[in-house]
């Protein structure tokens, strides 16, 4: 039995770490490790397809993020004045937003927005006094919609838990020393929901920096850098793929953590 | 009814309904300015209602609520001049005490000048005992504690009623029993009206200047503590606001006679005007005193004995009327009754409340 579990965990993290291990390979051969060396980061961070990759994947999930942080909550919010039923469902609802599986996002969202764009641009071309008509189409604002879309859902699940456990007490104390509903929010709502919005925010970064498969729908002519790798895996794995999957993972690993502590905190909070 | 003026508070035929739920109905509700009213109701019968109405937290369902002769149908809470303490004291967790205390100051309008605020803060610190305690996180507090910060946040604004629901339920009997007194010399200092939600009548009689006892969503008697217990209004009444012995009985027309179930005959009480036919009548414990030899009202058997301290209680069983339960005072005996003594119950005829069965 536990050589088993040993044998499960060498399956998921022994090519983790030798990605990470290559990744710091003298040498170009990944069958052998011929010295220590950082060499590849160097090479991987002056490459410029990736780098510009690198950055429209942070501009996407920092947008994406944004706006699942700020609509999530809204969302979040709004559920507590629905009357019990109606909030079942849209419980439900989120619920199923997060378990649907990405292809089928994927797919779903890029024919939602050929669908759009097939009605939208013929109508902005007849309308457009001049000669050159803007034309909608993929890229950074198909990405950005299609990832803020799912974070939203996941931003208002974990808002939503940590309302439910803020409880009416509080917001009617505030209302009755004379703070009305929107101060109430700031000073006594916000201040307390603000951790598991900023976890929301962190996760839905996380989730939209690593995400391929639903980029890969709707990216159109733009490059993240999930879709650099997976293009570029096409050319033979190098050290330098083992460089920027490194990264990337560090990068996840320390954003998940830190929305992790932030969620943690909340609950310690609130068990006083 | 007296005017809307001299009252800080009036209910005028009010009903709240929860769909299809009534949680209170035709409360009419009169208090005085200055006064200490106590809220008196057993569990569900619409105590927390009403002081949410008047809070505004809920809106009637009809009839109206009036604070200092305004109406008040409509108007939100955050601008309604009376202050909650909460029966979870409802403190925000993420301010100091300090702040917590200051916050209602700074929210109102027009705002107070910050060292006004500041030295008003103090005050209030100072009246709960609180004085030093302003920087502790709510967290670092006890219950105890916890509970005079939420009284200073609420007496700090001066409000023209302080609503407590249940304040000292959470508390241990003798932290409660402090802060009974507490509450009632903060309330004499201030002259604020005090609104004080129970299910406790010993806490209602002992605080309180006029107790107001609920049943079922409805207010059943209204008076000064003395009056709710020496002339209950109902059979509930005498039942709930002390401990009772219930006799079945008949009243005969006329000048007449009590016949009680046993047929013992008794004159009736001055104070049982109309009543002929079946009745109920009431008769407090200590209104009672045993007698060994010669004439007693009743004769009974003592069942049990529960040794009070001060005071004795016993169980005494009466040949076709039950249980009776008689408190003796332990200065007027020489000698405690043993259990299966055959003994006399006697009373005052005119100590008999007689309500109609
Ligand atoms: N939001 C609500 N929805 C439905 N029914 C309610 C609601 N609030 C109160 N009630 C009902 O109204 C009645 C009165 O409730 P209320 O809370 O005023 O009682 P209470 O006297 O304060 O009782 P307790 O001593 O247990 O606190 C109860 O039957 C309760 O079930
Ligand atoms: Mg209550």
């Amino acid at each position: 039995m536990r050589a088993f579990i040993s044998s499960v965990y060498l399956f998921l993290y022994a090519p983790i770490a030798l990605v990470v291990l290559f990744s710091f390979n003298a040498g170009r051969n990944a069958s052998e490790f011929t010295g220590f060396s950082t060499a590849w980061y160097a090479k991987a961070l002056s490459n410029t397809f990736l780098v510009s990759a690198l950055q429209n994947s942070l501009i996407i999930a920092f947008t994406s993020a944004a706006l699942a942080a700020v609509f999530g909550t809204m969302a979040a919010l709004g559920m507590e004045r629905l009357s019990s039923r109606m909030r079942a469902l849209f419980d439900a609802l989120f619920a199923a937003a997060i378990v649907v599986p990405g292809v089928v996002i994927g797919i779903a969202t890029l024919v939602a927005l050929v669908a759009v764009f097939s009605f939208v641009n013929p109508t902005i071309a007849a309308l457009w006094p001049g000669d050159q008509p803007p034309r909608l189409g993929l890229g950074y604002g198909s990405i950005i919609a299609a990832h803020g879309l799912f974070s939203m859902a996941l931003v208002a699940m974990i808002v939503k838990a940590r309302i439910a456990s803020l409880g009416r007490d509080i917001v009617e104390a505030s209302s009755d020393l004379y703070a009305t509903p929107l101060t109430t929010f700031r000073l006594i709502v916000l201040p307390q929901i603000l951790p598991s919005i900023l976890a929301g925010f962190l996760l839905a970064f996380t989730f939209s920096f690593d995400d391929f498969i639903i980029a890969f729908f709707v990216a159109g002519s733009k490059t993240t850098l999930p879709i650099y790798v997976f293009a570029s895996i096409r050319r033979g794995v190098t050290p330098e793929i083992n460089a920027i999957a490194t990264l990337v993972l560090v990068a996840s690993l320390l954003l998940i953590l830190t929305a992790r502590v932030l969620m943690r905190e909340k609950k310690s909070k609130s068990g006083e | 009814m007296t005017s809307a003026s001299t009252n800080d508070i009036e209910f005028r035929s009010v009903a709240k309904r929860y769909g299809s739920v009534t949680a209170v109905s035709d409360i009419n509700l009169a208090v005085p300015q200055g006064a200490f009213v106590a809220l008196l109701g057993p569990s569900g019968c619409g105590k927390t209602t009403c002081l949410r109405m008047i809070g505004g937290f809920e809106q009637p369902s009809e009839g109206m609520v009036y604070i200092g002769g305004q109406p008040m149908n409509g108007v939100p809470a955050y601008r309604r001049p009376v202050n909650m303490v909460f029966q979870q004291y409802a403190l925000f967790p993420h301010l100091d005490v300090e702040q917590n205390v200051a916050y209602g100051l700074k929210q109102m309008r027009p705002r107070a000048a910050t060292a006004e605020i500041v030295r008003r803060t103090q005050e209030a610190l100072e009246m709960v005992r609180l004085g030093g305690f302003g920087k502790r996180r709510i967290h670092e507090m006890s219950g105890g504690q916890q509970q005079r910060v939420a009284l200073a946040r609420a007496i700090v604004n001066k409000p023209k009623v302080l609503l407590l629901d249940e304040p000292l339920a959470a508390l241990d009997k003798k932290l409660r029993t402090a802060m009974q007194i507490e509450l009632q010399s903060l309330q004499r200092e201030l002259g604020i009206t005090f609104l004080l939600v129970t299910h406790d009548q010993e806490e209602a009689l002992s605080m309180s200047d006029l107790v107001c006892v609920m049943s079922t969503g409805r207010v059943v008697q209204m008076g000064p503590p003395q009056e709710i217990y020496d002339r209950p209004a109902s059979l509930f009444v005498a039942d709930f606001v002390g401990k009772t012995n219930r006799i079945a009985a008949t009243i005969e027309p006329g000048a007449g006679s009590v016949r009680l179930a046993n047929g013992v005959g008794l004159s009736k009480p001055a104070r049982a005007n109309g009543t002929v036919g079946a009745a109920m009548v009431a008769v407090r414990p200590e209104a009672i005193s045993l007698v060994r030899n010669g004439t007693a009202t009743l004769q009974g058997t003592v069942t049990h004995r529960m040794f009070l301290g001060s005071t004795v209680e016993y169980s005494v069983e009466v040949e076709g009327l039950g249980d009776f339960l008689v408190t003796a005072d332990r200065r007027n005996e020489s000698e405690l009754a043993e259990p299966g003594e055959r003994i006399g119950l006697n009373f005052d005829p005119n100590a008999m409340h007689v309500f109609p069965a």
